[in-house]
């Protein structure tokens, strides 16, 4: 990284600009927090996920149990940072697993259009038209239980809409001043398309990117529903949302704080999104220098 | 734009036969058959039904003389619904998940549309702050939350609306707004990125320079561009939105296609699961066109291109 | 803000004021709402399995044998028979039709009919599951398996246009309550005929346009997941009985949504009350909420081909190991009793074996004289079982009790339903939930499941002399001798666990106090023409 001052800088440069945004800060430590309990979960509390305590069953907070327990007499609080674990995981894997495939794959499409984009195109067509639960059965079937298994089969179809998102974009890039300026000195094409497109379009990545990871955490309880998911007693936030949703009336607590948890997450990760979003921003960036 | 439509329709044919080829093996490949049920049918039984179904004859034969029967339009009888065939299904279910896709859709384009443009014109301000609160919100909170809470509290604490069902006009209120609240909430989130994208650009100081009223500025120069991402997302969103939702149309017990899709997949109903394939892959390819279609006309540059 | 607006004025457009539900409507208009659980596969008699069908089916056709109402164990009264008489031996069986029965199209009921029925039942080409029923017709295996053409020589015969003669393999003393079954029911010979042949199944029949039945009610419509609505038939021989004008059978797979719609007055009676709720229902309001006993037994399967199941100590000692009462006090918690046998209580007066009980000392014992001290060296087994809340809480429970009590760790596996009824069915598990429900009110219903062979007979378990008690008693008439013999099967059964019995399942359901009629069945059957709706 030292050996290349001008993008030190500009790293340096983003991370000041960054820092200005509370909002973006405040996600950020939130964030920070969430992920480190889930992970150092066995040291902040005294019981384990699974031990249960029939005869206390359903009990609303208190001292013992900060967050309740579950109808099984499990502690909610314990279940809810050893669920953390997974759905922090199925967030950033599945997430990765598109957009490692969607940028690229979209990116590519656009701007090479013609014959190859249509050809692209309608093959996320295809894929976007399977049913879903079959191909899930039948992945679970062949290759058995397996939890990464169920990121990549989460993350292979989140990146389809994440390509036509960015092919829209990029297609409408294609046109503009600068990349045609870019063209015309003779840039390599993979050269225009990560270091002039890519980076253009980063803002629309980054905020479709805080709306799928929200989805695809919850689409993680219908994989879990096929069995492909994690087994019980081990949980997820997905599934403690899920089974509080049905019993909120009788139980709520058993529904509050998970969806608390649940969108704590998802509004710091959007506050560092967009926080991101501004100080990566090459145009602000220009407008700064 | 004749030419490209008619283009787009030949592209259909491929797709299509790729579809159907890849599903109509792939379902074959699930454990458990169509006739697999909790109370044993005989072997002799299965045989009997595989035999009455054409299951029993080589694949290769099954796949053709599904193919013939396509042409024809027929898409086979349901092996679940023995007494239904599956055009009767779709010309059933589809016209339910219409009404509601399309219900949910402009719900959530108008909400979603006006949010994502508020919050952009003063970023960082209240007036951002609140709408893009309330998206997240609407983000955050699966269907299988919201639909429950928005039936407890105006179907059984008010005493307004049925709490499942699809009968009367006012059955419809509130699946189409637990429907359209996540799309709405998506639609703004990426209208107000790509508005704030827009608004710092050249032509539209260009535009506020000339003088131009500031809702000409916005609706005629901004949101035309802006409106790119959300164009790209309404592609595959109205195709979806518009084949069921699983969630909300079990929540509310509607009788539509999404439920149908899913509930076909559980059953193993291979002819089923193959119409709806189809029938599903025509509406993602026509909305994909329709879509590219939009892009062009909101940025005429690609239209010449293409 | 407009919209804000405009949207708090629809709001307050639709909810001017309270509207009047469909129970209310239904009180006056004599149209019952009841939710049935699932949508049914179809509605023929001779194809369907499914509990939700047979509730429609119910309404719609009728034997010649019907169900007591005011009999908790349904016994058979006169239905399109008005009398019928048994010759010495118990095996023929003439049955006196009513004058008046007709079908919904005019035709009147015949013996032939019937004679058609049960041919297309029985018909090898048909395929029909439910066909071994009709086994016990004399030939009637024979001529379902294809090895017998001539229908002529089953023991069905046709005396004259209003008598029915039936002729038995063999003395079976449970025929009158087997006889009430759904798979003896009649069909209309022209309407099936019009549709397709005697033995094609799946032709459109059964569609509300089509649809020609002989019960209390005809079907009116069939709207796909959405509901069946039956109307009151004005040919049906006992038309005055029948007070109601309509029902309409909603389908609400998710118990959740089954129990909100009954409180936003949709449904008269839902076909369940979930899980936790039951409580609530109880403190709040005993009088909406029905718990009655019904014959549901709730068990674990054991793969006895694989090593340590093989080994009987080890499978006493899981058996021994876990609380039932735990499980029925803190968990289930609707009125479920723990089961130490296969067969449920109040079958009759069969009185079921008791032959083991918790006993964790015990279970400690066996499993480390099996060579698994503490569960040491107890290799890593799964329990499979589908997917669902009821499911996942009891394996929860059980896999925490066996490793409390046995120090052994038993890994959890739900997977989606047509998967595990593959693996079951295939024998690929190690450990398996299951549950069977009485199709008729008789031992036989449950035991016959472990014979030899059986095709519900998923743990592969096999003991000849099981199998001879069995047939032994399918022969006997006198009751308490035919007891012993389910008796001594029974003890044989369970003391080779080959499953694990756990719970004894109510049937649970919600029920508006304008519901009269609704009488405990311990089938959970409710025949409808007896309900009355009051406003």
């Amino acid at each position: 990284m030292s050996s290349n001052p001008q993008k030190n800088s500009l790293w340096a440069d983003s991370w000041k600009q960054l820092r200005k945004n509370h909002a973006a800060i405040a996600g950020l430590v939130i964030l920070t927090i969430l992920i480190t309990a889930s992970i150092i979960a066995p040291w902040l509390t005294p019981y384990s996920f699974e031990e249960q305590n029939l005869a206390l069953g359903a009990s609303s907070p208190s001292l013992d149990h900060w967050l309740g327990t579950d109808t099984l007499g499990r502690d909610l609080f314990t279940r809810l940072l050893y669920g953390g674990r997974t759905s922090f995981m199925v967030a950033f894997c599945a997430t990765m697993v598109a957009l490692l495939i969607g940028v690229p794959y979209g990116a590519i499409s656009g701007y090479a259009g013609g014959k190859v984009d249509s050809i692209m195109m309608r093959i996320v067509d295809i894929l976007y038209t399977m049913p879903f639960t079959i191909l899930v059965i039948i992945l679970m079937v062949v290759f058995g239980r397996n939890i990464l298994l169920m990121f990549g089969a989460i993350g292979a179809i989140s990146w389809l809409v994440m390509a036509r998102i960015i092919r829209g974009q990029v297609l409408a890039l294609r046109q503009q001043a600068f990349v045609e300026s870019a063209i015309a000195i003779g840039a390599s094409r993979p050269r225009i398309i990560f270091k002039h497109i890519i980076p253009n379009v980063l803002g629309i990545i980054i905020v479709y990117t805080t709306l799928t990871i929200p989805h695809v955490m919850l689409m993680e309880t219908f994989l879990s529903f096929l069995g492909l998911g994690i087994q019980p007693p081990m949980s997820s936030w997905g599934l403690l949302i899920k089974d509080g949703a049905s019993v909120m009336e009788t139980y709520p607590w058993l529904l509050i704080s998970p969806a608390i948890a649940f969108s704590l997450t998802l509004f710091s990760m959007n506050f560092l999104g967009d926080g991101l979003r501004d100080a990566l921003d090459p145009r602000f960036s220009k407008g700064r220098s | 734009m004749i030419k490209f439509i008619l283009r787009r329709l030949l592209e259909l044919i491929p797709v299509l036969l790729i579809s159907i080829t890849i599903v109509f093996f792939m379902v074959r490949l699930a454990p458990g058959g169509p006739f697999t049920a909790e109370k044993s049918f005989t072997a002799e039984a299965i045989e009997r039904l595989n035999e009455h179904y054409g299951l029993d004859k080589p694949i290769m034969v099954q796949y053709g003389t599904y193919l013939l029967n396509l042409l024809k339009g027929d898409l086979g009888p349901s092996f679940q619904y023995p007494s239904r065939s599956v055009n009767d299904i779709i010309k059933e279910t589809f016209p339910v998940s219409l009404e509601l896709g399309v219900l949910a859709m402009l719900f959530a384009l108008f909400i979603g549309l006006m949010a994502g443009i508020t919050a952009s014109l003063k970023p960082n301000t209240l007036q951002d702050h609140v709408p893009m609160g309330l998206a997240m919100t609407g983000i955050c909170m699966p269907s299988f939350v919201l639909g429950p809470l928005l039936i407890l509290v105006f179907g059984l604490g008010l005493g307004w609306f049925n709490a499942s069902g699809w009968e009367i006009p006012s059955d419809r209120v509130l699946p189409v707004i637990t429907l359209g609240a996540a799309y709405a909430a998506y639609i703004s989130r990426l209208t107000r990125g790509s508005m704030l994208e827009v608004l710092p650009s050249d032509y539209i100081r260009t535009a506020r320079a000339k003088g131009l009223s500031e809702t000409n500025v916005i609706f005629k120069h901004t949101l035309k561009n802006a409106l790119l991402p959300v164009v790209s997302y309404l592609g595959p969103a109205t195709a979806g939105i518009l084949t069921g939702s699983f969630v909300v149309e079990t929540i509310f017990n509607i009788p539509g296609m999404g439920r149908m899709f899913v509930l076909a997949a559980f059953n193993r109903d291979y002819t089923l699961i193959l119409g709806l394939v189809v029938f599903f892959s025509l509406l993602v390819v026509v909305f994909n066109a329709v879509v590219d279609i939009l892009l062009g006309m909101l940025n005429p540059k690609l239209r010449m291109d293409s | 803000m407009n919209r804000v607006l405009l949207f708090s004025i629809l709001l307050l457009v639709f909810g001017c004021s309270k509207r009047e539900t469909p129970v209310e409507v239904g009180n006056r208009e004599k149209v019952l709402h009841l939710g049935n659980l699932s949508e049914p596969k179809g509605l023929d008699p001779h194809v369907v399995t499914s509990v939700s069908a047979y509730n429609i089916i119910s309404a719609l056709l009728e034997g010649l044998v019907a169900e007591d109402p005011n009999d908790p164990s349904l016994k058979a009264v006169p239905g399109v028979a008005e009398s019928w008489t048994v010759s010495e031996d118990l095996t023929v069986y003439t049955f006196r039709l009513r004058t008046g029965a007709t079908w919904s199209n005019g035709d009147s009921v015949t013996a032939n009919d019937f004679v058609f029925s049960y041919r297309r039942m029985l018909s090898p080409t048909m395929g029909s599951p439910y066909a071994y029923m009709l086994h016990l017709l004399k030939n009637g295996r024979a001529y379902n398996m294809g090895t017998l053409d001539d229908f002529e020589r089953v023991g069905v015969k046709v005396l004259d246009s209003k008598t029915l003669e039936l002729t038995l393999e063999m003395p079976t003393a449970s025929f009158l309550s087997q006889l009430t079954h759904w798979s003896w029911f009649p069909v209309h010979p022209p309407t099936i005929l019009k549709h397709g042949k005697i033995d094609e199944m799946g032709t459109p029949w059964t569609r509300a346009e089509n649809f020609v039945g002989n019960g209390p009610f005809t079907l009116k419509s069939w709207r796909q997941n959405q509901s069946i609505v039956v109307q009151k038939s004005p040919l049906y021989w006992d038309a005055e009985t029948v007070r109601l004008n309509e029902i309409h059978f909603h389908p609400i797979g998710d118990h959740m949504i089954e129990e909100r719609s009954f409180r936003a007055g949709q449904l008269h009676v839902t076909g369940t009350v979930p899980l936790d709720r039951v409580r609530h229902y109880k403190e709040k309001k005993p009088d909406v909420l029905r718990l009655d006993p019904y014959l549901r037994s709730y068990y674990y399967l054991l793969n006895v081909n694989k090593p340590p199941l093989d080994d009987l100590r080890v499978r006493k000692a899981l058996a021994m190991a876990i609380d039932r009462d735990a499980i029925t006090q803190f968990v289930t918690r609707s009125g479920e009793e723990s089961a130490y046998s296969f067969t449920p209580p109040r079958m009759g007066s069969y009185e079921p074996p008791k032959r083991f009980s918790t006993n964790i000392e015990g279970a400690r014992n066996l499993l480390a004289e099996a060579g698994f001290p503490e569960g040491q060296g107890f290799q890593k087994l799964t329990l499979l079982f589908h997917t669902s809340d009821l499911h996942t809480r009891i394996a929860e429970v059980i896999q925490q009790m066996w490793k409390d009590n046995l120090g052994i760790h038993i890994e959890l596996e739900n997977v989606e339903w047509k998967v595990y009824q593959d693996r079951r069915k295939n024998r690929q598990y190690d450990i398996a939930r299951a549950e069977w429900v009485a199709d008729y009110v008789d031992p036989s219903t449950f035991l016959d499941v472990w014979m030899t062979g059986g095709g519900n007979n998923h743990a592969g378990w096999s003991s000849r002399e099981y199998d001879k008690l069995l047939q032994k008693a399918a022969r006997i008439s006198d009751a308490s001798k035919r007891e012993m013999l389910f008796h001594q099967a029974e003890t044989i059964l369970i003391d080779d666990q080959p499953i694990i019995p756990l719970l004894f399942l109510p049937s649970k359901s919600l029920i508006q106090p304008s519901v009269k009629g609704w009488n405990p069945s311990i089938l959970d059957h409710h025949p409808y023409k007896y309900i009355r709706l009051e406003e």
